[in-house]
């Protein structure tokens, strides 16, 4: 069966484009059902974008929740794979609370999960995509990459009371240095005391610029080995045609308890936030009693949803030049019945 | 708060000339300025519709919306505080009822000392609430405490100081970063000799 390009929103022409992109990688895709049990929910309801989650009650009396996220669902159900690679992706709606508003709505993610003995190749490989994700929506995007165990290094060195820490963390991810100079003075510390994590969350940009200095202030720090790990994690760029699309910003961060190491966002010029969120969630997985490793993001096709027709005209018009002559239709298959 | 902007080097003259014009444009200076209520600047710096605003803290912590926070600016200084009738005694053992605009700060407040309350969202005229016994004690911005001292009441706690800050959106800050650093820097200049 054809189906004409017309007949599909940009939405679903990226949603497909993706899974394309995922499955040329060797991702399989993960199909789940529109329900879990709220206790796993309820259970890690920090991981959650919100508090809220639809629930209802089903005919054998167990307490079930409309799903409000996928990566949850994706580590309870799977298994543990000792010295391989387990790599999906996912073309999914959540139910969630977002930001102000003041109900639940229904939202479409695509993302992709890798979990197992997970190596530098494999988070490379994962960054790579989320930077051929974004340039799949649009030509001017950003991807901001930042590595939680630094971040965790340098608020360390000023707090260990858990409930300081997220203040910071959260005034980290604000770019709010001013709010952290005054946790500390409030905590007694001296003045000045804070002065490398300020210098850390300074160092914003292109990789080729700002890695050395983070290479240099988290050698001082005691934390040489995250940047080696930072730093060999975005070799994959170098010389691409989307290195210039990198910045490093430890604003990009994470709850601790659940995300570790590398952590990233992807912005698109003219969408107001960010398209793409993902990172390393070993942390997640021990919680839930699992061993491998894992890293994932997802991309919220919703915010697509206003793309100028400007920004979709160059990606429609590179679509259209790989495709080299050949007409501009959708093949999609469907199973015999 | 616009003279800053404009020794910054972004000037819009047009903001200056009396009229009920809500938006003002240099082109030349590639600077659009535009009149919100204070509430929503947030809302208008979130949603992309302003690269950059100036919004008080205490619109920050109620609304909580996913923007840079850049600079304190130090200017339009007050604080979030507790206040209640002269002479009020608390009693813990019941549930307090507290008025406020600021339903989350409050909330949050009262959380983290474990007292159980009872929120009265109001809009406005906050202090007369407890005169007239619909709540204990009001939740608001104290700035001289001019207001409370006329209407009998007294700071018992302050919750947190409030300052203007310079907030970004955080999409526009990725794409418009020299710009939006050169204006911080400037302001951040402009703060310290002031």
């Amino acid at each position: 069966m054809l189906i004409e390009d017309q007949v599909m929103d940009a939405q679903e022409k990226i949603g497909f484009r993706l899974r394309s992109l995922y499955s040329g990688y060797g991702y399989s895709r993960y199909k789940m059902s529109k329900f879990e049990e709220y206790d796993l929910y309820s259970r890690n309801k920090d991981f959650l974008f919100s508090d809220s989650v639809i629930t209802f009650t089903d005919t054998n009396g167990r307490l079930m929740a409309l799903k409000p996220d996928v990566t949850l669902s994706i580590v309870k159900n799977g298994k543990d794979t000792p010295g391989k690679v387990r790599k999906l992706y996912y073309h999914e709606n959540v139910y969630r609370v977002t930001g102000a508003s003041d109900g639940f709505r229904e939202q479409t993610q695509v993302g992709l999960e890798c979990t197992g003995a997970l190596d530098g190749s494999i988070i490379s490989e994962v960054l790579k995509l989320a930077a051929e994700s974004l340039k799949t929506c649009a030509e001017d995007f950003v991807l901001e990459i930042s590595h939680l165990g630094i971040l965790e290094a340098f608020v360390d060195a000023v707090a260990t009371d858990p409930r300081v820490k997220k203040q910071i963390l959260e005034c980290a991810g604000e770019k709010n240095l001013h709010g952290i100079s005054r946790i500390c003075r409030e905590i007694g510390l001296a003045e000045g005391a804070e002065a490398p994590l300020r210098q850390l969350l300074t160092l914003y940009g292109p990789p080729r610029t700002v890695m050395p200095k983070i290479r240099q202030l988290a050698s001082e720090n005691g934390v040489g080995d995250f940047a080696g790990e930072l730093g060999q994690a975005l070799t994959v760029f170098t010389g691409s045609e989307n290195e210039n699309k990198i910045r490093i910003d430890f604003s990009a961060t994470g709850d601790l308890k659940y995300y570790n190491g590398i952590a990233f966002k992807g912005f698109i010029s003219g969408i107001p936030g960010s398209v793409l969120s993902g990172g390393q969630y070993d942390a997640l997985m021990r919680k839930m009693g699992r061993k491998d490793r894992a890293i994932g993001f997802a991309v919220f096709l919703d915010m697509l949803e206003r793309l100028t027709e400007e920004e979709w005209g160059h990606v429609e018009y590179r679509a259209s030049q790989r495709k080299a002559g050949r007409k501009s239709v959708w093949h999609v298959c469907r199973s015999r019945v | 708060m616009y003279g800053m902007f404009a020794e910054a080097g972004f000037e819009c003259p047009a903001l200056l000339e009396p009229g009920r014009k809500l938006i003002f444009d240099n082109e030349a200076a590639g600077v659009r300025y535009f009149w919100v209520k204070p509430s929503d600047v947030a809302i208008y710096v979130e949603r992309g519709a302003a690269d950059i605003g100036v919004a008080g803290k205490d619109i920050l912590l109620e609304y909580r919306p996913e923007v840079y926070e850049l600079l304190d600016l130090d200017i339009g200084k007050c604080r979030m505080a507790v206040a209640a009738p002269e002479g009020f005694r608390d009693h813990p053992e019941r549930t307090l009822r507290v008025a406020t605009k600021f339903s989350r700060i409050a909330r949050d407040y009262y959380t983290s000392m474990g007292r159980d309350i009872d929120i009265i969202h109001l809009n406005g005229s906050i202090e007369i609430a407890p005169i007239l016994g619909l709540s204990d004690v009001i939740v608001d911005i104290v700035e001289t405490g001019t207001t409370l001292k006329e209407n009998h009441l007294e700071v018992i706690e302050t919750i947190v100081p409030i300052s203007a800050r310079l907030i970004a959106n955080k999409s526009g800050f990725k794409f418009k970063t020299e710009a939006i650093e050169r204006l911080t820097a400037a302001l951040e200049r402009g703060a310290k000799q002031a």
